[in-house]
């Protein structure tokens, strides 16, 4: 049998992630289909840790570790410097939800605004994993974190940045999870060839900040997409809406928060809300694909 | 790039730290096949070589090591112990059932 994703190996073992890290999965396929002539700007998230204490690294290529908000703007300024120089290198910005949703907005947006020649990967784990599962923009509807107890879980949905960077206009966006590697791997080609600002989001679930097993991760990451909570899809220019992968028959939303701890507290009535929330979505979502 | 190395790197004085942070070796001294609870196994007589272990693993600690078979070029996992946490994503994925087991660590 063939192998469907490329089989050269970048990141290195011994990293310092979790067991069953969705997001050392998400970087393991981007590193090898991106290749070694990339550079990674990673602000304060997972990976500064994951990565390594000074002077190791895991990923055997360029990283710099940068200020929380500054992962878009130190990768413009990176990029513009091999510009100088006359080399074509992929310039990648690597950060988590909290890094992107909330405090790296303003210097996404900014580069964006921009079209920097950049692109930003967003892993998404729906919390600040790596200070202790406080509350970001990106936790879904209900969910416990440690910011949001159980008597007092989320009051508000999670945040839709993808409409968010398609008011950008900018050239190519794309939302992945670490269930579907082939499907992540060809969206990081096109990425690859697009010139311009490129944002592409990886759904990677958090085992320990998700109180859910290590060993369920990608069946998480799957069923996310099954129950459409996640919606696997492309966009062009800010314009064309396409989904990539189409759910035929979505399995009810229950069958995704059952495997999480972080749901456990939740009601009969909570989660036909939640129910009611994701068709909600989808309607919307069906309007801007316009089918 | 650094060289594959397990050599790892500690500074006793600040005067030794580099001028400029650059990381100069892997994380291979790092051997996180002590954090292990559960060992997952695979049983090559079960096994169809279609990798799909080799494509989810996080560390990674499966290794697509290539053979030849009939004139075809084949892949077969091949766990790497010093490394794998033993997260068991491999075991819930396989969609061949019995190919990979686990056992407790210590049997």
């Amino acid at each position: 049998m063939k192998l469907t994703i490329p089989e050269e190996e970048i990141m290195g073992h011994g990293h310092l992630a979790c067991q069953g890290c969705g997001g050392a999965l998400a970087m393991r396929y981007t590193l090898k289909t991106l290749g070694r002539n990339t550079v990674l700007s990673v602000p304060a998230c997972c990976w500064s840790v994951i990565d390594g204490p000074f002077p190791h690294s895991a990923v055997n290529i360029p990283v710099f570790h940068t200020a929380f908000e500054a992962a878009a703007s130190t990768a413009s300024g990176i990029k513009a410097g091999f510009e100088i120089q006359g080399k074509d290198v992929n310039v990648v910005a690597w950060a988590g939800d909290g890094g992107t949703y909330d405090i790296g907005i303003q210097a996404l947006s900014g580069a964006a605004e921009r079209n920097d020649d950049i692109l930003y990967i967003c892993y998404d784990n729906e919390a600040y994993m790596n200070t202790g599962v406080q509350r970001s923009g990106s936790t879904p509807l209900k969910a416990w974190t440690t910011t949001t107890p159980v008597a007092h879980p989320k009051d508000r949905p999670k945040k839709d940045l993808i409409s968010i960077m398609a008011a950008h206009r900018m050239p190519y966006i794309a939302t992945a999870s670490v269930a579907y590697p082939e499907d992540l791997t060809e969206k990081l080609e096109k990425a690859k060839s697009i010139k311009g600002t490129r944002f592409l989001l990886i759904f990677s679930p958090c085992p320990p900040g998700w109180r859910a097993d290590p060993k369920n991760t990608v069946k998480l990451a799957r069923l996310a997409v099954e129950t459409k909570v996640f919606n696997l899809l492309e966009i062009e220019n800010g314009l064309d809406w396409r989904i990539t992968k189409k759910i035929r028959k979505p399995k009810p939303v229950i069958e995704y928060l059952k495997l999480q701890g972080r749901f456990r507290h939740l009601t009969e009535d909570d989660v036909s809300l939640i129910q009611e929330n994701v068709e909600k979505e989808w309607n919307i979502l069906m309007n801007k694909v316009g089918e | 790039m650094p060289e594959k190395t397990e050599k790892q790197i500690v500074f006793d004085k600040v005067k030794d730290t580099p001028p400029l942070a650059v990381s100069l070796y892997t994380m291979d001294y790092n051997k996180t096949g002590s954090w292990r609870n559960v060992r997952p196994v695979i049983d090559y007589e079960k096994c169809t070589g279609c990798m799909t272990c080799w494509k989810f693993c996080p560390e990674p600690a499966i290794d697509a090591e290539k053979y030849e078979e009939d004139g075809k070029e084949k892949y077969k996992p091949v766990i790497d112990y010093e490394y794998c946490k033993g997260c068991g994503i491999c075991w819930v994925e396989c969609p061949v059932e019995g190919a990979i087991y686990t056992e407790e660590e210590g049997e």
